[in-house]
């Protein structure tokens, strides 16, 4: 069971929840915001892609970063004018604010191209396999574990050497005095939502590349992995974020393993009683970080 | 003191529910004798949708704690009240596989709904003691978490709910004056329980939990209180809804219904019971002028395509326009009270919780 298969599928569905919990956790570190429309800016990627993908002259790479940074303005308009203005105001408003935008854009899709799924065109080595001795995998799978390597590295450059990076992690620690020390907190904000939509569009290369195709509710399925993800590696750390993506990957092959057939179809609510009792005994996640109490009684 | 002054001195203290109660049930008369089918059903739909939103306003709007599962505890007694109401043979011609001891089960139908009720009660009190612990994002997931595992039960386990397909076959016993009668309770059970000493206490906690705690209130509890009590008149409400739908799948309890019901909520102010009343209101009207220019754009042939999903659009543009503008509810955190206009500057209550640090 245990073989270089079933190893290289799980790192490679690790990498990817982690970079997907990753952009989450950008967000809520600095804002306390558990972003409801976080799955949507995976969903307009990839509707970006298919739009593009539509006129044939255009090469797949080019595709995919204006869907990349497709996704990174969305993020970065979603923050200018719907979460800027509630910013000071509750916690409820706020996530009811990210709940509406979700709901938003959903139907903006809806309207404007199809309530129906659509086709987005990828280059042929997405789905070529490759053959390690007995192992058959997915190239798909090797780039994503490529991808992930070069965006760990490049973002833990940016938040360890930048003074953009320490001013965002001197932000999601405290705050006000971050801002007492001269930094712009819109510029910070602004910055966060950017880089978590430009993994939300990495991760939407990849996620609507398993089904080459989109509609308007593919972004509810990433969306609860990242909340499952990043609650059991830890809300508060980048790190935190990482690891619970592989524990998440790693745990939900194994599910997709032991269960009997007639129980697979549970396995959503499975992974969410993981979470639950997680939370309940472990609320601070697997990777402590700057945990600070939130539970009363 | 005379009988007439005891009178105006009572509808005085109790002028909010005079302003709420008297045109909700001047209206429902004045239907009753001259509406047509689709405005009563219309304004049943309505006081059903109170019933909902105030059930929900008593845990959210009194707690501050976004709460995902109150339409999973809508779903929870929708599907109890039916399966204890319908007869055995409509039972076991819509849910083939439903286990035999259910089958037999027949109550008459007000008292199918009650249980029903009971029994979302009883799942919350199972599982709400721990949930009410967590606060902030943490006490947030976890609620959505349990909307999911709720959800995912409801389409799998198809002995009970006929899994993913439609469970259909309820009577249909709900017409305009039982949800207006409904509607009614609720109200008054809502502002009596806003206004009870654990209201207050629970209302506390919202504001400042730490203050609450200092001065005695025990958080988890209060909080705990108000989620069984929310839940079993959701559960009530949602036997209510069910035997007005009579036939839904589990699909109507889930997240497009529960952004309906935030909505109703969030637009009017989920701090009063005004607010919750006049935000359904607004958009029970809103969402049905909007479904007549949507079918209306459809018929006309304006466009190539269907449009489809305009009235959740325009709702969400509404919502965020609401929040940033006055995020705490077109009404706000305070009751309505008469005379309409008395305080220009009445202080902010805050209906909001947990204010991140300024940004």
């Amino acid at each position: 069971m245990i073989d270089l298969e079933f190893i290289i599928n799980t790192v490679s569905l690790g990498s990817l929840y982690a970079l997907l919990s990753l952009g989450l956790v950008f967000v809520y570190g600095i804002l306390k915001l558990v972003n409801f429309a976080y799955g949507e800016y995976i969903m307009v990627a990839g509707y970006a892609m298919h739009v593009i993908g539509q006129n044939r002259g255009i090469p797949w790479y080019v595709t995919m970063a204006v869907a990349v940074l497709f996704a990174a303005v969305v993020s970065y308009g979603t923050e200018l004018v719907a979460f800027r203005p509630v910013r000071t105001k509750s916690l409820t408003a706020m996530l009811v604010t990210s709940f509406a935008v979700s709901v938003f854009l959903q139907n903006v899709v809806l309207i404007t191209i199809s309530p129906r799924a659509r086709a987005v065109p990828l280059p042929a080595f997405f789905s070529q396999t490759l053959t390690l001795g007995t192992a058959t995998i997915p190239v798909r799978n090797l780039v994503i574990i490529g991808t992930t390597i070069v965006l760990l590295i490049g973002l833990t450059f940016v938040m360890k050497r930048t003074v953009l990076g320490i001013a965002m992690r001197a932000a999601a620690d405290k705050f006000t005095t971050t801002r007492l020390m001269g930094v712009p907190a819109n510029l910070v904000i602004s910055a966060t939502f950017i880089i978590s939509g430009l993994l939300a569009g990495v991760v939407a290369i990849f996620w609507v590349g398993r089904s080459a195709s989109v509609d308007p509710l593919i972004g509810a399925a990433p969306l609860l992995i990242a909340f499952i993800a990043t609650v059991m590696g830890g809300m508060h750390s980048q790190i935190g974020a990482v690891i619970g993506g592989f524990v998440y990957g790693l745990l939900f092959n194994i599910l997709s393993i032991m269960l009997p057939a007639t129980m697979i179809s549970y396995r959503d609510a499975f992974m969410f009683v993981i979470v639950i009792l997680f939370l309940l005994f472990r609320p601070e996640g697997i990777w402590r970080g700057g945990y600070t109490e939130e539970r009363v009684g | 003191m005379r009988l007439p002054e005891k009178i105006s001195a009572l509808l005085k203290r109790r002028s909010t529910l005079v302003l709420l109660l008297v045109p909700l049930i001047a209206v429902g008369f004045a239907l009753q004798a001259f509406g047509t089918p689709l405005i009563l059903n219309i304004y049943t739909y309505f006081c059903v949708n109170l019933m909902i939103v105030l059930a929900l306003q008593m845990f959210m709007g009194n707690s501050g704690i976004l709460a995902w599962t109150h339409v999973a505890w809508v779903g929870i007694g929708a599907y109890a009240s039916g399966i204890l109401s319908m007869a055995p043979m409509v039972k076991s011609l819509g849910v083939p596989n439903m286990y035999p001891q259910l089958v037999e089960l027949q109550l008459p139908v007000l008292p199918a709904i009650l249980l029903g009720g009971v029994v979302a009660a009883i799942v919350a009190g199972a599982i709400g003691w721990p949930l009410m612990r967590l606060s902030n994002a943490v006490g947030v997931i976890t609620l959505f978490a349990t909307l999911i595992v709720v959800h995912v039960v409801m389409t799998q386990w198809d002995n009970v709910t006929n899994g993913p397909r439609t469970f259909f076959g309820l009577q249909e016993f709900t017409r305009l004056p039982q949800a207006l009668v409904g509607a009614i309770l609720v109200i008054l059970l809502a502002h009596w329980y806003r206004e009870s000493s654990l209201g207050l206490r629970l209302r506390a906690s919202r504001d400042d939990r730490f203050a609450a705690m200092a001065i005695g209130v025990s958080v988890v509890q209060v909080r705990y209180v108000a989620f069984v009590l929310s839940a079993l008149i959701a559960g009530i409400s949602g036997g209510v809804w069910a035997h007005f739908i009579t036939s839904f799948s589990p699909k109507a309890f889930y997240i497009t219904e529960t952004f309906l019901l935030l909505t109703m909520l969030v637009i009017g102010g989920q701090g009063s019971i005004s607010g919750a009343f006049t935000g359904t209101a607004i958009v029970t009207v809103a969402r049905e002028i909007l479904r007549q220019v949507e079918s209306g754009m459809n018929n006309s042939g304006m466009f190539s395509f269907e449009v489809y999903g305009l009235t959740e659009l325009v709702m969400a543009v509404l919502m965020v326009i609401v929040l940033i503008w006055r995020p705490n509810g077109i009404i706000g955190g305070q009751e309505i009270t008469w005379p309409l206009l008395k305080r220009k500057n009445r202080p902010d209550d805050g209906a909001g919780t947990d204010v991140v640090e300024p940004a």
